[in-house]
C-alpha cells in the first residue's frame, strides 16, 4: 500500500505534465493554422492587386492604416465588429449541436422590430426601463425566430439551414410591410420608417470612445457563450448531442430541449444586435437595418471554427477589413468588390487549412496520444 | 498580422506619414487644395443614380486645386458615419457629399454636429431650421424632365400603353410617375400607364420580370425609377419595346430603342457649389431647381423620335425652362376618381404639398399600396 502511494503522485505528475503539453500544443495549433491561412490569403490578395497594377506593399500599408493605424481607425474597426460578434454567435451556438443556422439576419430584423415596438409602447418611461425593455423584447423576438427553425427541424424534419434562410426573407417582408404600413411615421416621406424611439432612449457610446455599447454586449455574450458551452453540464450535453445524436439519446439527454434552448440563445444574440442597431445607430426601424450583418456573421462564425471566444478576434479582423476597404477605394482606386474578393480568399484559405490539423510536423502528436 | 522585413520598413515610413496626416486639418487651413468626399450607396458605374453623382464628381476633378475622394457601396448604417469621418480624419476632406437619401438622418446630421467647421451637402433630404447650419440638402425637380420624356413617349407609343417599373410608392417616385403620365397624355389623351412596384431600389431580377410582364401586356414604351435602370433598358430593348431612361443617359445600352430620358445634371451643380465653397460664400442650406436652374436635363432624342414629338417636347421644355408652365395644376383627378388638386389651384414646383404626394393620377393603372 505504501509503495502505491509513493508511486502514484509521480505517475500522475508525469501524465498531467504530458497532458498540459498536449493541451498547449493543441491550443497553439488552433492559433497558428488560421494565422497561416490568413497570411496566405493576404499574400494571394497581394498578387491579385498586383495584377491590377497596384503595389501590394501599398495595399498592406493602407489596410493596416485604415483598420488599426490610428485611434480613429481602431474605433472604426470596433464599431463595425460590434454587430458581427452577436450575429456570429447565432451561427456558432447551434453549430455545437451540429446544426447549420444561417438566418441571423432574420433574427436581427425581428429583434430590431420588437425593440422598436417596445420603446414606442413605453412613451415617457425612464430611459433605463425603456432600454431594458428593448433589449428583452429584441432578444425574445430574435430567440423565438431561430427557435422556430430549431423546432421545425426537431418536430417536422425540416432542414434548419434552409428554414432559417427562408425566415430571413419572411422577416424582411414583415419589416417592410410594418414600416411602410401600420408602423409608419407619416412624416417619413421618402424613407418609410417607424417613429423615432427618442434621443433619451439611445444607448450611446462606451465612455472615451466612439464605439457603441453593442461592442461590450458582444464581448459579454461571447464570453458567456464560451462558458456555457465549455464549462457547464448543459454545454457538455450540447456537445455530446452535436458529436453523436444517437449516443446522446441513449444516455438520456433531452435533445429537443437542447435544440430549442440553444437555438433560442443563438437567435437572442442576433436579436440583441438588432436592438443595438436601433438603440445605438438608427434610432428607429426602417429598411436600412437589413445591412447584411447577419450574413457576415455566418462568415465570422465559420472563420472562428464555431468557437464563441474566437468569434471576437475574427469579428474585429473582419471589422478591420471593412474599415480599411474604404481607404483602399480612395487611395488605390480599387472597386468596393475587391474587399469581397479578400473576404472570399480568407474564407477559402481558412476552410482549406482545416485539412492541416494534425499534419504539420511541429504539431504532430507523439506516441499516438 | 505578419509582415516581411520589406513591408515592415514600409510600415515605418507609413507611421511617419501618419504623423503628418494627423496634422492635416491644421494644414488644410493653409493649403490651396480642397479635398471633397463623395459617398455612394451603390456602384458608381450603375448606369443610374450613383453614376449620375459620380459624373458630377468627375466634373470637379477637372477643376484646379480640387481633390476628390470617393467611396462606393456604403450602406445606410453607421458605416457611412465612419466613412465620412475616415475621409475627414485620414484624407482631410472639408466638404462632403453623402449622396444617398438614407444617409441624411441620423447619420449625416450626427457627423455635421460633430464637425461644425466642415460642410455637408446631401442629395434629396429636406433640410429644416432644426438641422445643423453646416449641413444642406439639394435636389432637382426631375419631374420636369419626366414630363418632357412623357410627351415623347406619348407620341411614340403605338399601342397607347406605357409601362413604368418603380421601386417604392414614395412621394419622389409617385411624382415622377405622375409627371411622365401627364406628359404622355398631353401628346396622346388616350394613353395609359401601367406601373409595377418592385419594393426596393436595386432588385435586378424583379425589374427584369416587371419589364417582361409589362411588355407581355402590350406595353411598347417602358421607363423606370430604380437605382440602376440598366436591367429595365436592356430587357425592354431586347423585347422590341422602346425605352425612356432615368438618372443618366442610357442610350449606349440600347441605341435603337432609347427615345429620350430624364437625367440629373450634377455636372453643373457640383462645380457651382464648390466655387461658392472655395470662395468662402455660404451654400444655401436648402437648394432646389429644375430645368431652369439646369439641375436636370432631357437626354438627346433618339433617331426614331418623330418630328411632331420633338416639336411638342421642345415647346414644353422651353415653357418649363422659362418657368411659365405648371405641371401639377387643378383640376387634377387621381386614378380613383378623387380630385387631388382643385380647379384653379396651381401647385408650382416649390409647393411643399408636392413633397407629400401619395396618389397616382388618372391614366395610371396601379395602386400605391
Amino acid at each position: 500500500m505504501k509503495s502505491d502511494v509513493l508511486i502514484a503522485p509521480d505517475h500522475l505528475e508525469k501524465s498531467s505534465r504530458a497532458a498540459l503539453r498536449e493541451q498547449i500544443r493543441g491550443a497553439a495549433e488552433v492559433v497558428v493554422i488560421p494565422a497561416l491561412a490568413l497570411v496566405a490569403a493576404l499574400a494571394l490578395f497581394g498578387v491579385f492587386v498586383a495584377l491590377f497594377g497596384k503595389n501590394p506593399l501599398d495595399l498592406y500599408f493602407y489596410m493596416y492604416q485604415g483598420a488599426f493605424g490610428t485611434w480613429f481607425s481602431w474605433q472604426n474597426t470596433l464599431t463595425r465588429a460590434a454587430p458581427l460578434i452577436l450575429t456570429a454567435l447565432c451561427t456558432a451556438l447551434p453549430a455545437q449541436l451540429g446544426m447549420v443556422i444561417i438566418g441571423g439576419e432574420g433574427a436581427l430584423l425581428m429583434g430590431a422590430l420588437a425593440a422598436t415596438s417596445a420603446a414606442l409602447a413605453l412613451p415617457g418611461a425612464p430611459p433605463l426601463a425603456v432600454q431594458v425593455a428593448m433589449a428583452c423584447a429584441g432578444m425574445i423576438a430574435g430567440g423565438l425566430w431561430i427557435a422556430l427553425s430549431g423546432a421545425l427541424r426537431q418536430y417536422r424534419g425540416v432542414n434548419e439551414t434552409i428554414s432559417s434562410l427562408l425566415l430571413v426573407y419572411i422577416a424582411l417582408a414583415l419589416l417592410n410591410h410594418l414600416v411602410e404600413g401600420p408602423m409608419r411615421d407619416p412624416t417619413s416621406l421618402n424613407k418609410p420608417s417607424t417613429s423615432e424611439i427618442g434621443a433619451a432612449n439611445l444607448i450611446g457610446t462606451i465612455p472615451g470612445t466612439d464605439v457603441h455599447w453593442g461592442f461590450a454586449f458582444g464581448i459579454i455574450a461571447a464570453v458567456l457563450s464560451y462558458v456555457l458551452i465549455y464549462h457547464t453540464v448543459f454545454g457538455f450535453a450540447a456537445r455530446v448531442a452535436g458529436g453523436n445524436l444517437r449516443a446522446a439519446k441513449v444516455v438520456g439527454l433531452s435533445v429537443s430541449r437542447l435544440i430549442l434552448i440553444i437555438c433560442f440563445l443563438a437567435g437572442a444574440a442576433a436579436g440583441l444586435a438588432g436592438m443595438v442597431e436601433v438603440a445605438a445607430v438608427q434610432g428607429r426601424t426602417n429598411a436600412n437595418l437589413a445591412a447584411g450583418y447577419g450574413f457576415t456573421g455566418i462568415l465570422v462564425a465559420f472563420l472562428a471554427r464555431q468557437n464563441p471566444l474566437a468569434v471576437i478576434p475574427v469579428a474585429i479582423l473582419l471589422g478591420g477589413i471593412g474599415a480599411s476597404g474604404g481607404l483602399l477605394q480612395r487611395r488605390l482606386g480599387l472597386p468596393d468588390a475587391s474587399v469581397l474578393v479578400l473576404q472570399g480568399m480568407i474564407f477559402i484559405a481558412v476552410l482549406a487549412s482545416d485539412s492541416l490539423y494534425g499534419r504539420l510536423p511541429f504539431f504532430a502528436r507523439k506516441g499516438g496520444a | 498580422m505578419t509582415f516581411d522585413p520589406l513591408s515592415r520598413r514600409r510600415l515605418l515610413q507609413g507611421t511617419a506619414a501618419l504623423t503628418v496626416a494627423t496634422a492635416v486639418p491644421l494644414r488644410a487651413a493653409f493649403a490651396k487644395e480642397t479635398t471633397i468626399g463623395f459617398i455612394y450607396v451603390g456602384s458608381r458605374d450603375d448606369y443610374g443614380y450613383n453614376q449620375a453623382h459620380a459624373q458630377g464628381a468627375a466634373a470637379l476633378k477637372k477643376l484646379p486645386d480640387i481633390k476628390v475622394v470617393e467611396e462606393e457601396k456604403v450602406p445606410e448604417t453607421d458605416a457611412v458615419e465612419k466613412t465620412m469621418e475616415s475621409m475627414i480624419n485620414l484624407d482631410g476632406a472639408t466638404l462632403l457629399f453623402p449622396t444617398s437619401f438614407g444617409y441624411y438622418n441620423p447619420h449625416m446630421i450626427k457627423i455635421a454636429n460633430k464637425y461644425p467647421k466642415l460642410r455637408f451637402e446631401h442629395c434629396g433630404g429636406l433640410w429644416t431650421d432644426k438641422d445643423p447650419k453646416n449641413a444642406g440638402s439639394y435636389f432637382g425637380y426631375i419631374d420636369e424632365a419626366q414630363y418632357v420624356s412623357g410627351v415623347v413617349a406619348g407620341h411614340s407609343t403605338k399601342s397607347g400603353k406605357l409601362g413604368f417599373v418603380a421601386a417604392k410608392p414614395i412621394p419622389q417616385v409617385l411624382r415622377n410617375i405622375n409627371a411622365f403620365t401627364m406628359g404622355a397624355k398631353l401628346a396622346n389623351p388616350k394613353a395609359t400607364l401601367q406601373v409595377i412596384f418592385t419594393g426596393d431600389w436595386s432588385m435586378p431580377v424583379k425589374e427584369a420580370e416587371a419589364t417582361n410582364s409589362l411588355i407581355d401586356q402590350g406595353v411598347d414604351v417602358v421607363t423606370c425609377h430604380v437605382d440602376g435602370p440598366k436591367t429595365v433598358v436592356e430587357n425592354a430593348a431586347r423585347r422590341g419595346a422602346m425605352v425612356c431612361g432615368y438618372h443618366v443617359n442610357q442610350a449606349t445600352l440600347a441605341p435603337q430603342a432609347y427615345l429620350t430620358g430624364a437625367e440629373w445634371n450634377w455636372e453643373v451643380l457640383y462645380p457651382r457649389f464648390v466655387k461658392m465653397f472655395t470662395a468662402g460664400e455660404t451654400i444655401p442650406n436648402f437648394y432646389r431647381g429644375g430645368l431652369k436652374e439646369a439641375l436636370v436635363k432631357v437626354s438627346p432624342y433618339g433617331s426614331m423620335v418623330s418630328e411632331a414629338a420633338r416639336k411638342q417636347a421642345e415647346d414644353v421644355k422651353a415653357k418649363l425652362t422659362d418657368g411659365s408652365y405648371v405641371i401639377f395644376r387643378g383640376p387634377l383627378v387621381d386614378n380613383k376618381g378623387k380630385t387631388v388638386i382643385a380647379s384653379g389651384v396651381n401647385r408650382g414646383q416649390t409647393d411643399p404639398e408636392l413633397e407629400k404626394m401619395d396618389y397616382l393620377v388618372d391614366g395610371v393603372i396601379g395602386a400605391t399600396s
